[in-house]
């Protein structure tokens, strides 16, 4: 990984967490600033600037076609995937651009991963799932111990640990998704970031989900795209409102509000994030 | 928005609620006429339903009819000549008694073996590039349409190049000419199915190996070509059961030998080479009882193994992936 962006990736393990420093407490671990976002002709994003706390969970939240999940996906280059993707701005991690050309985006993803909205295992084991992350680094350590670790982190082990080898796809809907959170800690990434993770659980899978995030900011910045405002409220440290702009023709998201989430739901700044908050529109 | 809603009198809401439960005192049923919904024949609907069922079935019966026909003939006819001395014995000269085909089931299996040596690492690559390839890619598109035109391609032709492409050039009839003439055969399948079998791999799985940081060339290898094997070992299964039926392509390339490919413990790929298709071809028209009853004999094994080579290919195609 001849990046340059790697802080100072240990000797002592290859995984993307391995070797972090200390890092100044106020500084955001991750900074996006999105100027003007495109697919093809289409202008998805506008004017979006949204600084990613350490050790804290970030929401997004919004009306549908908003962009929410579009601006999660350019913090670790998803959206490198989706044909005529033209990004104007700057997503900075750890004070490096991870738009610059000289980035990998691989390895940026390898610092900062994903979870997806709808769980999506593998069809293979459970170990091998949360071992696949393992396997693409190359990890030489003691592969068992750090896949019980990881499950452990998704409080999934209990559940699981005698059946190891059964497909992925043999979970139920919550633990498919508490194995895709488990896959994607167990190479240590600093930042985690969900796409909705809870829109396809039932209320007491979304609940273990919530609690489980709360856990894993101890260990791992979280950001987390919702549509559910009280799971907004109950889990996010800080929030980012983002509205549609119809006034120029197309259907641009951009940043209407920022700020600490008790902030955001009791006393808004802005109107349109008041009348959203307080569900008055959707 | 702030404007307050118009609070209806007690007058209006009175008449309101009047109106509601008149409406619920009327028969909700009434104008339904129950004896419409009863079975009967003398319906016009349910008398065509009934004579459409039974044409149908009786058209499904009569498609069974060859099939039946032609697996009772050749278990009936080739089932009498059964036994070890066709695996072990090597083709009777005309007039001699006995004697077997040792050397055309091997010949099929080592032709067949080469073809599948060939096609599959080519075939399931270029799978793998048209599934990947973007939607307005005209190589994909191209490669596509080509392996669509190949499926239906006369075997006769692809024995007929191998002939002029091989045979020519090397200076005689060979196993290796056979298999690259049935190789053609089993390109077009190969690529067809390996590519839809990956298509089929869920988008949200690639997706996931790549927020993990596999690059794409992991996510090839260690989510879409695992997921997507049943189905491609399916389709591998179903162009080997197509190939070693063929007899074409190898009359032009393989030819006949009564001999065995082995000879002083050397295996020579490069002389005329038997096969059961050819096998049944040649003695099946020869003036000799016993040849015609190999002919049938080496039918019967010959649909076996494609039998079995099709229900191995099934096995694999319902371990696939539900989505």
């Amino acid at each position: 990984m001849s990046t340059g962006m790697a802080p100072a990736t240990g000797p002592k393990t290859n995984l993307p967490n391995g070797g972090v420093g200390p890092q100044a407490k106020d500084e955001p671990i991750m900074d996006c600033d999105i100027h003007e976002l495109y697919y093809g002709t289409f202008k998805a994003v506008r004017d979006t600037k949204i600084p990613i706390e350490k050790n804290a969970i970030t929401a997004f939240i919004g009306p549908s076609g908003c962009g929410k999940s579009t601006v999660l996906r350019c913090l670790n280059r998803m959206n490198d995937l989706v044909r005529g993707f033209r990004f104007k701005g700057m997503v900075r991690y750890r004070g490096k651009d991870i738009y610059d050309p000289a980035v990998d985006p691989v390895a940026v993803r390898r610092y900062i991963g994903m979870v997806f909205q709808q769980p999506n295992p593998f069809a293979t084991s459970i170990f091998n799932n949360v071992a696949f992350g393992l396997r693409i680094n190359k990890y030489k350590g003691n592969k068992t111990e750090k896949v019980e670790q990881a499950l452990k982190r998704a409080a999934l082990w209990d559940e699981v640990k005698d059946k190891l080898q059964n497909s992925g796809l043999s979970l139920s809907g919550g633990q498919q998704q508490r194995l895709c959170i488990a896959r994607a800690v167990a190479t240590d990434p600093e930042v985690l970031l969900m796409d909705e993770p809870c829109s396809a659980l039932d209320p007491i899978a979304t609940r273990r989900i919530e609690e489980l995030m709360i856990e894993l900011k101890a260990r791992y910045t979280i950001a987390i795209v919702t549509h559910n405002l009280q799971q907004a409220q109950r889990v996010a440290d800080k929030t980012g409102f983002l509205y549609v702009d119809t006034t120029q023709g197309g259907r641009t998201g951009y940043l209407v509000e920022f700020g600490d989430s008790k902030e955001m739901f009791e006393n808004p700044k802005e109107q349109y994030t008041r009348e959203y908050v307080r569900g008055e529109f959707s | 928005m702030s404007s307050p809603d118009p609070v209806p009198s007690r007058h209006e809401h009175e008449t309101f609620l009047h109106r509601v439960e008149e409406e619920a005192a009327v028969n909700p049923f009434e104008g339904v006429d129950f004896s419409e919904l009863e079975v009967s024949l003398y319906r016009p609907r349910t008398l065509l339903n009934a004579i459409l069922s039974c044409i149908v079935t009786g058209m499904t019966l009569l498609a069974l009819i060859p099939l039946f026909f032609v697996l009772f003939m050749l278990i009936w006819r080739g089932g009498q000549k059964l036994s070890l001395a066709l695996f072990t014995q090597l083709p009777p000269a005309p007039l001699e008694q006995g004697g077997g085909f040792g050397n055309a089931i091997i010949g099929t299996l080592i032709m067949v073996g080469i073809a599948t040596i060939l096609t599959v690492p080519l075939g399931v690559f270029t799978g793998v590039y048209l599934a990947q390839a973007p939607g307005d890619s005209k190589l994909a598109s191209g490669v596509r349409f080509s392996a669509k035109v190949l499926t239906g391609f006369p075997s006769i032709l692809a024995g007929v190049f191998a002939y002029g492409a091989i045979v020519l050039t090397t200076g005689g009839y060979s196993a290796i000419a056979g298999g690259i003439a049935l190789a053609i055969l089993m390109l077009p399948t190969i690529i067809l199915t390996s590519e839809s079998a990956i298509a089929m791999v869920p988008a949200k799985m690639k997706e996931a190996s790549i927020g993990l940081g596999a690059t794409n060339t992991q996510s090839v290898w260690m989510v879409l070509l695992p997921t997507a094997m049943p189905g491609i070992l399916t389709g591998v299964m179903l162009a080997i059961a197509r190939a070693a039926g063929e007899t074409a392509p190898l009359l032009f390339t393989a030819l006949f030998s009564n001999y065995w490919l082995i000879s002083h413990g050397q295996l020579n790929l490069m002389q005329p080479t038997a096969s059961l298709a050819v096998l049944i071809y040649n003695f099946s028209g020869m003036p000799f009882k016993n040849q015609v009853e190999l002919a049938w004999a080496g039918a019967l094994i010959l649909v076996a193994l494609v039998l079995i080579t099709n229900l191995i290919g099934q096995s694999f195609s319902r371990q696939q992936v539900q989505q």
